[in-house]
């Protein structure tokens, strides 16, 4: 390709997205409590990652815990106005939440990573290397 | 843990009086509006907007905000289960009169927009002292 159109990309992971909505790959085995941001869950070659708008959380206020093919996370969100104000619109959800999430394949605990910017989540995992699919040569 | 109630917040489709010229969809970021003895807050939610991204513009009494996302992010990420949509954020408001234009500041902090729109001092409550 020559150039590539920023809003073309757009366009072609907005498509990618919604052909991907609630698909099987988690199956049922989504379960929480609270107004759970939404999220995405992508593949990078071997690697999973999930990834969730939550705009104004407190890092520090954030719990993510790995174990096997369950992840759980777990947060506070809050919303403050202020003493003394009057409330013309009210959109935005606040108040606890967690949710844990069955992966179909087993994560190495140890290589967790997760990262908080600009409002989004993305938590890293790897596969463990005994659950990788190995490529049997043939003799 | 089956029978839990799981709410899952969902992302409203920008629905706006001016179409776009690009194809891809917008949204309309969740806000909320309050004030104060001084001023009209507008606090939006943007999440995966960078600083430079954002674009606050006041036009004929309208306040519009737009609000673009990285797409490269995004490269080399296959979906495998998807909850939400991305698309560049989108939303306008007509602006009241108490409101002076020339004195509205802008604060960016972990995808929050909070626009505060100072009111011009003639309307602002004043405490009538009691002879």
């Amino acid at each position: 390709m020559l150039y590539s159109d920023p809003f073309e990309t757009l366009m072609q992971l907005q498509e990618a997205l919604d052909s991907f909505r609630s698909s099987a790959w988690l199956s049922t085995s989504t379960s929480g409590g609270g107004a759970f941001p939404p999220l995405n869950v992508f593949r990078k070659k071997d690697d999973i990652v999930i990834v969730a708008e939550a705009p104004g959380l407190k890092k520090d206020e954030l719990e993510i815990q790995v174990k096997g093919r369950t992840i759980q996370i777990a947060g506070v969100k809050t919303v403050n106005y202020g003493d003394r104000v009057s409330l013309h619109r009210r959109e935005r959800t606040s108040g606890r939440f967690s949710r844990s999430l069955d992966l179909p394949v087993e994560i190495d605990a140890d290589k967790v990573k997760a990262e908080y910017r600009d409002g989004m989540l993305a938590i890293f995992l790897q596969r463990a290397e005994h659950d990788k699919p190995r490529s049997i040569k043939i003799a | 843990m089956a029978g839990q109630e799981l709410e899952v917040q969902k992302k409203k489709e920008l629905a706006s009086q001016q179409e776009k010229t690009i194809p891809a969809r917008f949204y309309m970021p969740s806000t909320d509006i309050f004030e104060t003895g001084d001023a009209l807050k507008v606090v939006m939610e943007v999440p995966g907007v960078p600083k430079d991204a954002l674009d606050v513009k006041i036009e004929n009494d309208v306040l519009s905000v737009e609000a673009r996302i990285e797409t490269a992010n995004y490269n080399g990420l296959e979906p495998v289960y998807t909850e939400y949509s991305v698309g560049h954020f989108a939303r306008s408001f007509t602006l009241p009169e108490q409101v002076d234009q020339h004195n509205i500041t802008a604060q960016l902090e972990d995808g929050v927009l909070t626009l505060t729109l100072n009111k011009r001092p003639e309307t602002k409550p004043r405490r009538i002292a009691i002879q």
